[in-house]
């Protein structure tokens, strides 16, 4: 864990209402259904050094959003601004400069190197692009990038097929530093890996932070490496921020129903853990056609929930110091009862957490 | 010991080939060293009638293991030297096919939008019209032909299917990861085509391209047959067909003979082309050593 | 004791290739007595998906069940089976679920015909009373409005239902034993709850036992009442689930449990092990796990250890069973790999 570089005020990235609409084609008869909403008005910020974790199930549009950050996907509207500059209007020139302070990692240690090409020409690429070496000068800096991330310098001339998943992807992390960022999307970078490799996964990017002053929207659907390895967590839900907040208030006291329920359905290695969970009812819903008002009201087991959920779109709130939350129902709560009564609302809104929603050593959680 | 680093795969070899295509491997390197080989192997030239009185069409003998022709040429010298003519054409007209159908195809296939769409109608246009019967046609008015001529026209018209090929391969590549890599840090799609796409799209090329020569082979002889390919007295395997044609029954080793070396190699070609098609397309996706035994790595 | 449900007997599944015999499960023995859970653990390359596939003889060419292994399912050794005989235990007796159901199931049938061909395959049901049992055990793998889903294609519904459904295919028949490879590795962690929780009361009702195979030692901890850590082809660590997670004896199984990061712990740096698991095509001679143990003496080159007991039902294949005091921290001998 490491705390955001002190002294600076202004955030290396900032994103306001970022949307990507995927169309969809009208059918042979009938009009055309509306669009699927993959990331619907999403905002947060990321200071230089810090790693702010965005975790969700599939479908909430995380990994959507990680790439429309970088404008490998062109977003529908919003703004993303990096160091200050406006990314989405850059020219092609500019944004392949901007290109080298703003780089990915993947999930998939398979498909994400070139089976044709060895690794030494996969961690060359980005020097070769950007001129920053050139021959011997350009070899020498491919075999400092592998030792950086543990790999022996040798292993430059061998193929990505001669290696193992943890090891394939330090060679997609030395490929994103090799143009030195200062931010890197870690699209699910471990999610793919044994327990054992993930752990050394982990420990890497988080030296590599350290060293280098890296800021990271970490991406991930595993809680418990998201706690371990970021300063600040936004959860989303079907192309919706919900809750954002530090990594510990979030595990503390998370506020959202759904963080809640996420949360407690989380498997704890330790037989001993209380078995009382939240379950919550039917599918994960897919974002060709979210609910209504709340999006997540259908599954939503606040006992304030009432037809007001249905129809007003909660606004994200910040209910704790730093902790905001998108939920009318819980306390406190800038949507009047005045407003919400009038959208249908029997219920006032009150404070609800659960305990099953909490991991705390008082569970009884053994430790490692 | 401890596990010394990555392990080396044993790439796709001469291990992993069936009889059958090693014995097709076997057949091409023959045809083909007999055509390099031509002038070693026989006294006589292929244009060379002997005796037109004495010597023609005769059945074969020690002297002519594949007889004589009509004109008294030997079958067997004509065999060897239109190895050469038919495998030649073969190899450089399916060349040019390639490159053009896999440069085009990629970048169709890469770009996308409207661009894909305009480059495909593009070739739906070209394919309207029936391959035989355009050259056909345009032999037909350009006559004589030269031999390079007769390659840029083959080549030229059979580079369609290659690039509906690479333009499927190239679409789906656009979203893998490494793809999406080499955007992200900053590579202009030009590089991308060149370094990420092609690279990539060679296994179905090389597939395709075996068996299409075999098809060029039997083309040419063909056209050759109808006497508006190869022309005389250059000998390739088709010409040898137009003489003989009308001659089979009285003198069956003029055709046969060449027959049969067409038939052998177009066999050999498309059987090596299958199995290199199992060889290559599976070997793209991820292994190290006994992973295939190995349930994946979890997510 | 009651006589176990399922023993398997030093099982050994070798896949001979070109590149080598590849020792899949090199001599595993477990045990799961009726109405049990036994969970499987261990990372990729351990074998025991392997394991799993060749209780049900579902091993093919290059694979081989190799001789002097025997799997007794209610004291029959289902090695020596013929082939119709062991197709009536499969999906009837013993029955298996997978990690993605998507591949699982065909596309081109509707669930409903899926889930009733197993009743008209093992029972000779009709079709009308296949049907009819078919969207009785939709329902009661908690689909709902079975009658109209029991329609639908599979894929029409999310990752849940199709898993869902193929725990309805597979408990059609009530089978004694059901093997669950991964079955919710590939599921969202809200989806997974409801699976594990349908798969816990479905074996309240059917009296049933389980064997659970998974690489997540949270899930091992909420649903196996016994544990079996693989590695290296072999049962590493066996014991019951509380001594597992409180004594852990053999150090990969204690790496393991070090490695992962939990919810609520410090947030310390991940302890890992060192280097990565070998070729199943090349396990060192000795202890298997010897390069990558910050424990490993030259006993551990030269010796395989055995199956140690340490108590009653604990086991532990480890030299450090018997010298207890050589549990003394040291880098390995030979630097060892990143993984």
């Amino acid at each position: 864990m490491t705390a955001p570089i002190a002294g600076t005020t202004a955030p290396l990235l900032d994103v306001r209402d970022l949307a990507k609409h995927f169309a969809r084609r009208a059918p042979l008869f009938g009009r055309a259904p509306g669009p699927v909403r993959a990331v619907d008005g999403v905002s947060f910020h990321i200071m230089p050094g810090e790693t702010l974790g965005l975790v969700g199930e599939s479908g909430c549009g995380k990994t959507t959003t990680g790439r429309a950050v970088l404008r490998l996907i062109e977003p529908t509207s919003g703004s993303v601004r990096f160091d200050g500059r406006d990314v989405l209007a850059l020219r092609a020139g500019e944004l392949r400069q901007l290109r080298r302070r703003m780089q990915i990692v993947f999930q998939d240690p398979f498909s994400s190197l070139n089976p044709r090409m060895t690794i030494g020409a996969i961690v060359r690429e980005g020097l070769t692009i950007h001129r920053l070496a050139e021959g011997d000068a350009a070899d020498r800096r491919v075999r400092q990038l592998l030792e950086e991330v543990g790999l022996r310098p040798e292993y430059a001339s061998r193929y990505p097929h001669e290696f193992s998943g943890g090891q394939r992807q330090r060679v997609g992390i030395a490929r994103a530093l090799s143009v030195e960022p200062s931010f890197i999307v870690c699209d699910e970078p471990v999610s793919a890996l044994d327990v054992s490799v993930q752990a050394q996964v982990v420990n890497l990017l988080q030296d590599l932070q350290r060293d280098r002053g890296l800021a990271y929207l970490f991406i991930a659907h595993d809680l418990a490496v998201i706690e371990h390895i970021a300063d600040r967590v936004a959860v989303m839900y079907l192309g919706h921020i919900v809750e954002t907040a530090t990594a510990r208030d979030l595990y503390r006291e998370p506020l959202m129903p759904y963080t809640q329920a996420l949360l407690s359905a989380v498997p704890v290695p330790d037989p001993t853990a209380s078995r009382d969970r939240i379950i919550l009812q039917g599918d994960v819903p897919s974002p060709s056609a979210p609910p209504s008002g709340c999006v997540f009201h259908p599954r939503c087991q606040h006992p304030g929930k009432d037809a007001a959920c249905t129809r007003i779109v909660p606004p994200l709130e910040e209910k704790a110091p730093g902790h905001l939350v998108a939920c009318i129902k819980q306390t406190p709560t800038a949507v009047s009862w005045a407003q919400q009564q009038d959208a249908g609302a029997t219920h006032p809104p009150e404070r609800y957490v659960p305990v099953a929603a909490l991991h705390t050593r008082s569970r009884g959680l053994a430790s490692p | 010991m401890p596990t010394d680093g990555p392990r080396r795969r044993a790439g796709p070899g001469w291990k992993q080939l069936t009889p059958g295509a090693r014995a097709a491997c076997g057949v091409i390197v023959l045809f083909v060293l007999a055509a390099v080989f031509a002038p070693l192997l026989t006294r006589y030239q292929p244009w060379q009638q002997l005796d037109v009185v004495r010597l023609k069409s005769l059945p074969p003998s020690l002297a002519h293991p594949f007889g004589t022709d009509r004109f008294s040429r030997d079958v067997y010298t004509r065999v060897l030297y239109g190895a050469r003519v038919s495998l030649a054409i073969g190899a450089l007209a399916v060349l040019l096919s390639s490159s053009v159908g896999t440069l085009y195809g990629a970048v169709a296939g890469y770009a996308g939008g409207v661009v894909d769409t305009v480059m495909m109608r593009i070739i739906d246009t070209f394919l309207s019209v029936p391959r035989v019967l355009l050259l056909i046609a345009v032999l037909a008015l350009w006559s004589p032909v030269p031999l390079a001529g007769l390659i840029l026209l083959i080549g030229l018209t059979g580079w369609f299917d290659i690039a509906r090929i690479v333009r499927a391969q190239a679409m789906a590549l656009r979203d893998r990861e490494f793809v999406v890599a080499a955007r992200s840090l900053g590579a202009r799609p030009s590089a991308i085509v060149w370094r990420h796409v092609l690279p990539n799209v060679l296994a179905p090329v090389i597939v395709a391209g075996m068996l299409a020569v075999g098809n060029v082979i039997v083309l040419e002889a063909g056209l050759s047959f109808l006497g508006i390919g190869v022309r005389e007295p250059t000998a390739s395997w088709g010409t040898m067909f137009q003489d003989a044609a009308n001659q089979f029954v009285s003198s069956w080793w003029a055709v046969i003979f060449p027959g049969v070396a067409i038939v052998a190699t177009v066999l050999a070609l498309n059987t090596l082309g299958d199995a290199l098609r199992d060889l290559l397309d599976p070997r793209q996706l991820p292994a190290h050593p006994g992973s295939e035994f190995q349930e994946p790595a979890h997510g | 004791m009651a006589e176990p449900l399922l023993a398997i007997e030093n099982l050994r599944t070798y896949f001979h290739t070109a590149g080598g015999v590849a020792r899949a499960v090199d001599g595993l023995s477990l045990t799961v007595a009726p109405g049990e859970t036994v969970g499987v653990v261990g990372e990729s390359g351990c074998g025991k998906s392997v394991t799993a596939l060749s209780i049900l003889r579902l091993i093919g060419a290059p694979g081989r069940i190799e001789s002097g292994s025997r799997i007794l399912f209610q004291g029959r050794d289902l090695l020596s089976l013929d082939g119709r005989a062991m197709r009536a235990v499969r999906g009837n007796r013993i029955a298996m679920i997978f990690q993605e159901p998507m591949t699982a199931l065909n596309p081109v049938f509707t669930v409903g015909d899926q889930v009733a061909e197993v009743a008209r395959i093992h029972a000779g049901a009709s079709r009308a009373e296949a049907w009819k049992r078919a969207v009785e055990m939709l329902d009661r793998v908690g689909i709902p409005a079975a009658g109209e889903r029991a329609r639908e294609y599979p894929h029409q519904l999310s990752g849940g239902m199709r898993q869902r459904v193929m725990i309805a295919m597979a408990l059609m028949m009530q089978p004694d034993l059901l093997i669950a490879d991964e079955p919710t590795t590939a599921l969202d962690v809200t989806i997974q709850a409801q699976i594990l929780e349908l798969l816990a009361e479905l074996q309240r009702q059917f009296g049933m036992s389980v064997l659970l195979i998974t690489h997540d030692f949270g899930v091992i901890a909420e649903t196996a009442s016994r544990v079996v850590v693989m590695y290296g082809g072999e049962a590493v660590e066996q014991a019951p689930v509380r001594e597992l997670f409180a004594h852990p004896h053999h150090p990969y199984t204690q790496g393991l449990l070090a490695a992962m990061p939990r919810l609520g712990a410090s947030r310390e740096r991940l302890q890992t092990i060192p280097g990565t698991v070998p070729a199943p095509t090349d396990w060192p001679a000795g202890c298997r796990f010897r390069d990558r143990c910050a424990f490993a003496w030259e006993r551990c080159e030269r010796e395989h250890p055995a199956l140690h007991q340490l108590s009653a039902d604990h086991a532990s294949r480890c030299h450090l069973a018997v010298e207890p005091e050589r549990r003394v921290a040291h880098p390995p001998a030979a630097p060892a790999e990143i993984a």
